[in-house]
């Protein structure tokens, strides 16, 4: 079990024949992942090595293939546009690495995506992993080892560190989601905490959060209220200077409003143990599994 | 990226919000136009620079002040011209203070009533939000934590935007007059015009005055730009005055990177926003003290790693670098290559420890250890980070 993806993912690739399209597709491929498809529009009828067939739409590769996720290389200037043609598609779930997408096109796509099935991830995210049966995005494959912990990250290098952490000790994860660092984002703290306590196959989760929004606040009143599932917490920032953007458009403190300080206490009042370093993150997950 | 005064007047009114009338002027005589064409015996010069406090700063030259009310033409010429070419220090500029290039000629309003008035990105809703209060003028802070009831806020639609009967709520909820109401309805239209049409992340307005003449005046204005939607407004970056901003930080936003300069002593370099949050609340948390943020982001160059390399070698405080990477879309072999390639063009004179792990780590670590350099290399960001801090101390 798992949550979103597992090996029955069928994936489509827009932006297959960019250079960072093509270099991931080619891992994600080597990971096992199961790509079905590429999208680039004026390419359609060409092939991605020798073996993907490549479509100019969407629409057009999800009635040929079945595609029923999608992984979003666009440059961030299409890759709003990008997302709302996979939604039309009807593309169920729609994972966008995409990093720079301005703010206001993300608003409009969370506005119009309210009333869509599809599911999006992102952007500006690493991605979405279930070991060993289906990887979307960016991260290093071999880091992942199939198990019962799920991970939610607003940072992608930061989510990697955990898991190697996981892996280094020999316990794998059920899946990983990167929901990316952005101030607008698809699939939030709240929503993959609320996977992850719903799926049997989850025994204990990793929430790496970082400064700015209130999305960890969120996610442990939730926590607190409904899951009973060990829980550990990490949030990055403690050293950020307020008024400051700190390289993700959603890490800056504002107003006295999202702090480090404030997010640990509200992790903390939640019952989630809470991590004082990013190098003990899985020991203190692993410390309240016993 | 933060713009003048007198810019973000100019935006205003180019989007039709009114503000107190007035030009720029870059001369003493261009001050004694400006000022003989507002026509008034009520004006207001103003040193330009992007750091607050200028009423109560002081300028190097010994002349106080960087606001100064005055009566005439000729007074505002002089004003103007001890501003002008002189150095101004509040105490947000740091004692180095700020070269003070234009002064803003304006009219001065007497103020009836002030009201603070901002609009900005709801993260939580995804939309557009409007704070405001009757408190203007004041820390809009402490009026939200001594008196929350006195702030109101109305969200905004995004698909249909800010709406006639949103803007008569808020300027009567604010107490406008009846025979206000329609020129602040004017004004809150105009500010959310410029907000949605400039990709701002923030308009704060503060504060928004009501005249004794029964005007609505944006007195002040600060905004906040979208960085990601830059490349479509090509006249807002035209707006920058890297003169304003901090050497190390223009050089890094050249070459695409993420610096932002701290206090401490040892230079970091991390790939991600939040590993490199993580690392700095590492290296402090082993008693030591980050000199800078700096992500490398996602898939960096070789070039962009030598130069990033060559910003901290270039900050005189840094006394030991630490490197810490996790690759994903960046490769090991990429950044290992990046600072042999800086380390070569650049002497390393202090020490330098590099931690690396992910995609091509194999390659990256035997990049670093067959360049023959007194590179410390750790595998873990514990040993890193406590590894880095005894360095810089010693």
């Amino acid at each position: 079990m798992s949550v979103l993806v597992d090996k029955n993912t069928r994936l489509v690739v827009q932006g297959i024949t960019g250079k960072s399209g093509a270099f991931h597709t080619r891992n994600c491929m080597e990971y096992g992942t199961n790509v079905v498809a590429g999208v680039t529009p004026a390419r359609g009828g060409e092939k991605f090595d020798d073996k993907v067939p490549v479509f100019d739409t969407v629409h057009e590769a999800r009635q040929e293939t079945g595609c029923n996720a999608t992984m979003i290389f666009v440059p961030p200037e299409f890759a709003a546009d990008a997302i709302l043609e996979a939604a039309d598609a009807g593309v169920e779930l729609i994972v966008c690495i995409t990093e720079g997408i301005p703010v206001m096109d993300m608003m409009r796509v969370k506005e119009k995506l309210k009333a869509s099935p599809s599911r999006l991830i992102g952007p500006n995210c690493p991605g979405i992993v279930t070991p060993g049966q289906c990887k979307i995005g960016i991260m290093p494959g071999y880091i992942h080892k199939p198990g019962h912990i799920g991970v939610v990250s607003r940072s992608g290098t930061l989510t990697y560190e955990a898991v190697w952490q996981l892996t280094s000790r020999g316990v794998g994860q059920s899946t990983c989601i990167g929901i990316g660092g952005d101030p607008i984002i698809g699939t939030t703290t709240l929503d993959a905490v609320q996977l992850f306590a719903g799926d049997p196959d989850t025994h204990g989760i990793i929430l790496i959060g970082e400064i700015g929004g209130s999305a960890e606040e969120e996610a442990a009143a939730w926590l607190k209220a409904h899951c009973d599932k060990p829980v550990a917490g990490f949030i990055a920032g403690a050293t950020a200077p307020p008024g400051r953007r700190m390289g993700h458009a959603g890490a800056i403190i504002s107003g006295g409003k999202g702090t480090a300080a404030a997010k640990k206490d509200a992790l903390r009042d939640a019952g989630i143990a809470v991590a004082e370093t990013p190098s003990t993150i899985a020991d203190t997950l692993l410390a309240v599994m016993k | 990226m933060n713009i003048h005064e007198y810019q973000a007047k100019e935006l205003l009114t180019k989007f039709g919000a009114d503000n107190p009338r007035g030009s720029v002027a870059r001369t003493a005589a261009e001050a004694e136009k400006a000022a003989h064409d507002l026509g008034t015996d009520s004006i207001v010069v103003k040193a330009q620079i992007h750091a607050g406090g200028r009423g109560k700063g002081a300028f190097t030259n010994g002349f106080q002040g960087g606001v100064h009310l005055c009566k005439t033409v000729g007074q505002a010429r002089d004003i103007a011209d001890k501003m002008i070419g002189q150095t101004l220090v509040t105490h947000q500029t740091g004692p180095e203070g700020r070269l003070v290039n234009q002064v803003l000629v304006a009219e001065s309003v007497e103020i009836e009533k002030e009201f603070y008035f901002a609009i900005l990105m709801d993260r939580a809703t995804g939309a557009p939000v409007i704070v405001a209060s009757r408190e203007g003028g004041m820390d809009i802070e402490e009026v939200a934590a001594r008196s929350p009831e006195k702030i109101l806020r109305e969200a905004v639609d995004p698909a249909f935007g800010l709406q006639p009967y949103q803007t008569r709520k808020l300027a009567k909820e604010l107490g406008f007059a009846p025979g206000q109401m329609r020129a602040a309805g004017k004004l809150f239209a105009a500010l959310y015009r410029c907000f949605i049409s400039s990709d701002c992340s923030m308009v704060e307005i503060n504060p928004l005055v009501l005249t004794k003449g029964g005007e609505v005046l944006a007195l002040d204005a600060k905004f906040s730009f979208d960085d990601n939607a830059l490349f479509r407004h090509p006249d807002i970056v035209a707006l920058r005055d890297i003169g304003e901003e901090d050497p190390r930080e223009v050089a890094a936003s050249k070459h695409h990177l993420s610096y932002i300069g701290l206090d401490g002593n040892i230079g970091c370099m991390v790939n991600g926003a939040g590993l490199a949050m993580a690392t700095m609340d590492i290296i402090k948390h082993h008693g030591g003290d980050p000199a800078n943020f700096l992500d490398v982001g996602g898939g960096a160059s070789e070039e962009q790693v030598t130069e990033a390399f060559k910003i901290l070698l270039s900050d005189a405080k840094v006394k030991a670098i630490l490197v810490n990477i996790f690759g994903g879309i960046m490769r090991c072999d990429v950044i290992a290559q990046g600072i042999l390639n800086a380390v070569k063009a650049v002497k390393l004179e202090i020490p330098l420890v590099v931690r690396l792990e992910g995609t091509n780590v194999e390659q990256g670590r035997k990049l670093l250890a067959e360049s023959g350099l007194p590179i410390v290399t750790a595998t873990d960001l514990d040993t890193a980070a406590s590894e880095i801090v005894k360095l810089a101390k010693s």
